[in-house]
């Protein structure tokens, strides 16, 4: 299988006053077309600012990252915030622990809220469809306040994904939820993975919904362990 | 989806703040519409006052020209006045069409109203008044034919209050002079309206005044030198000229610093309201910082989360101008009430006109000075990173 990610000694430095902390000290990995990995280890190992990095949300301090082959990070080159976006529509599907769903927008409306700044050519506005899949169709015309948690993270899911992205992002996406949600989450991750071949990049503390995932890859102070 | 569906629905996430800040748009282009229909109602009322009048020129006994001006515009009493010899002198200017002699005088009448009040006649030529004054229509009869006659001719609102018809019979208080109504006007909205016309020979014989006129009304040749003629009408002695466009120029002039004190409240209204919208607007990007960096990670370009609170801005500014507009043209009746009692001098007729442009020109110009307070906040909305957002969730 191809690599649709190759990271290559990763540093991503902050200063605090005179400090400097390495919230990633040289990562290198790959991560293959249509694979589900996910990211464990203690709070600020630095699992978030790689899912950051990986995802085009931030630029590293040095180091370089390809996406499907192409040069996105090298050393000494930052991009700006509209070349990023741009990367981003394209390739990247994000969700998050809260759910940030529009409240005053219905479900269909709040899945459908990407197309409004971008659409893939051809790409059908199969948002019903997307909700039938994910178990949401009988609640399309709803309003966010009238879903469970779980409800809302799959409309959050649908939303990710209705641009068709190659790469899901998915940040925590069940730290707000209950174990039983959290295993909905799960299904919902899986099929979109074994059905639609989406690469599944995930952050999480639930060793359980780590262990879904085909690899699972420990960072500890900011390095692999 | 499109932006603006998504804008429009913002801002019902907070009623109450945005029908505030819709309130405070709408009351300042209510003030905005309110004065610039004033302005307009305020000159297209005192041009038509003037145009009714039938003539260009007044000739008055020498005085106060304001006074001269008020018994021109309000129909005051004259208290001076001129030799009715004047007219032959007068009507041999060349730029002189026709002239017009008129004499006013008042009584007091015990039996108007509830304490009494004055009655005023206007004596006028039956030949050269009726041509000047052409648009005048009659609700029913017509003009007296006789210089002498002991017939009248009433003003709408006249016939009104001393409920006469045409027909009956009029006793002048004081005078024991009973002349008969041979017509009654139609309403014109000016000062016409409360007037009783008798001929001018009529009244001097009644009130004593023969020989004597309080003013000359002189209508010029279309396209004749008005200053030319003043200038010569000056040198007569013991005669105030007065001319339309002078009367015109001295109630503008009393009435523009005015203007521009009302003016600057209205500008100031505009500036509080428009603080008023930076304010709700940068509150929304702030209360929704988070939301705008996860609209950025969804593929929105800074241009785009831009427009968006952009849009915001303008839905507010077009609700509140408009809501404005529809106030000050619901309330008008009212607001020129209010101007009549503040004002010394109001011409005849509506005061306030608000007509579609003045109230397309008052929604544009309040949305257009609320585009522009809605730049920052759309800015500083533009600039937040999906990082940002995303960290702040972390904290």
């Amino acid at each position: 299988m191809e690599n649709i990610l190759e990271a290559r000694d990763l540093r991503r430095l902050y200063h605090r006053g005179s400090e400097e902390i390495a919230a990633l000290d040289g990562v290198s990995l790959d991560i293959k077309k249509g694979e589900f990995v996910s990211f464990v280890g203690p709070s600020g190992s630095g699992k978030t600012t790689l899912v950051n990095i990986l995802g085009c949300l931030d630029n590293p301090s040095s180091g370089t990252l390809r996406l499907d082959g192409q040069e996105i990070f090298a050393a000494g080159r930052r991009l700006g915030e509209g070349e990023l976006t741009r990367i981003r529509r394209r390739v990247f599907g994000y969700v998050f622990q809260s759910f940030h769903l529009v409240p005053t927008l219905t479900v269909l409306e709040n899945v459908l809220l990407p197309f409004a700044f971008y659409r893939k050519e051809g790409l059908a506005a199969d948002g019903e469809r997307l909700l039938g899949d994910l178990g949401l169709a009988a609640r399309k015309d709803h309003l966010p306040g009238q879903l469970s948690g779980g409800e809302m993270q799959r409309v959050a899911v649908a939303r990710a994904l209705v641009n068709a992205p190659e790469i899901l992002l998915a940040d925590e996406p069940t730290g707000n939820l209950d174990t039983k949600r959290t295993g909905e989450i799960q299904e919902v991750l899986l099929e979109m993975n074994r059905k639609k071949n989406v690469t599944i990049v995930l952050v999480t503390h639930n060793p359980a919904l780590a262990k879904a995932a085909q690899r699972v890859v420990e960072l500890r102070d900011g390095k692999l362990a | 989806m499109k932006l603006t569906l998504i804008a429009y629905k913002n801002l019902l996430r907070k009623k109450t703040r945005t029908a505030l800040t819709v309130l405070g748009i709408a009351l300042s282009a209510w003030v905005l519409a309110s004065l610039l229909g004033f302005n307009k109602g305020y000159e297209w009322a005192l041009n038509r006052d003037i145009d009714n009048m039938g003539f260009q020129v007044l000739l008055t006994a020498k005085g106060c020209p304001y006074e001269a001006a008020t018994l021109m515009l309000k129909g005051g009493t004259g208290l001076r006045y001129l030799k009715e010899s004047l007219v032959q002198g007068v009507s041999q200017n060349p730029e002189v069409e026709e002239v017009t002699p008129m004499l006013m005088a008042a009584v007091f009448d015990p039996n108007k109203g509830e304490s009494g009040g004055l009655s005023a006649f206007l004596g006028v030529d039956p030949e050269s008044f009726p041509r000047l004054k052409g648009f005048l229509e009659f609700k029913k009869g017509g003009w007296f034919k006789d210089l002498e006659a002991r017939e009248a001719v009433m003003g709408y609102e006249a016939a009104e209050l001393e409920q006469r018809e045409v027909g009956d019979a009029y006793l002048i208080p004081e005078k024991n002079l009973e002349v008969k109504v041979v017509g009654i006007l139609k309403r014109t909205g000016t000062q016409d309206d409360g007037t009783i016309f008798l001929p001018v020979k009529t009244v001097q014989d009644a009130f004593g005044k023969k020989g004597l006129i309080t003013g000359l009304g002189i209508k010029v040749h279309k396209g004749a030198d008005v200053d030319k003629l003043t200038d010569r009408l000056y040198d007569l002695p013991d005669v105030q000229v007065v001319s339309m466009a002078q009367v015109k120029n001295t109630i503008v002039n009393l009435l523009s610093s005015a203007k521009i004190m009302v003016f600057s409240i209205a500008v100031i209204a505009i500036i509080i309201a428009m603080v008023g919208v930076i304010n709700t607007i940068l509150m929304s990007v702030f209360e929704r910082f988070q939301e705008l960096g996860i609209l950025k990670s969804m593929g929105a370009m800074p241009s785009d989360v831009f427009k968006l609170v952009w849009a915001e801005t303008l839905f507010l500014c077009l609700a509140g101008s408009s809501l404005g507009v529809l106030l000050a043209l619901g309330l008008s009746h009212g607001t020129e009430l209010l101007i009549r009692r503040l004002l010394p001098y109001a011409p005849t007729g509506g005061l306030v006109q608000i007509d579609w442009r003045l109230a397309a020109g008052t929604v544009g110009a309040i949305t257009a000075a609320g585009l522009l307070s809605g730049l920052y906040p759309a800015w500083r909305a533009a600039r937040v990173r999906p990082l940002d957002a995303i960290r702040s969730e972390a904290e």
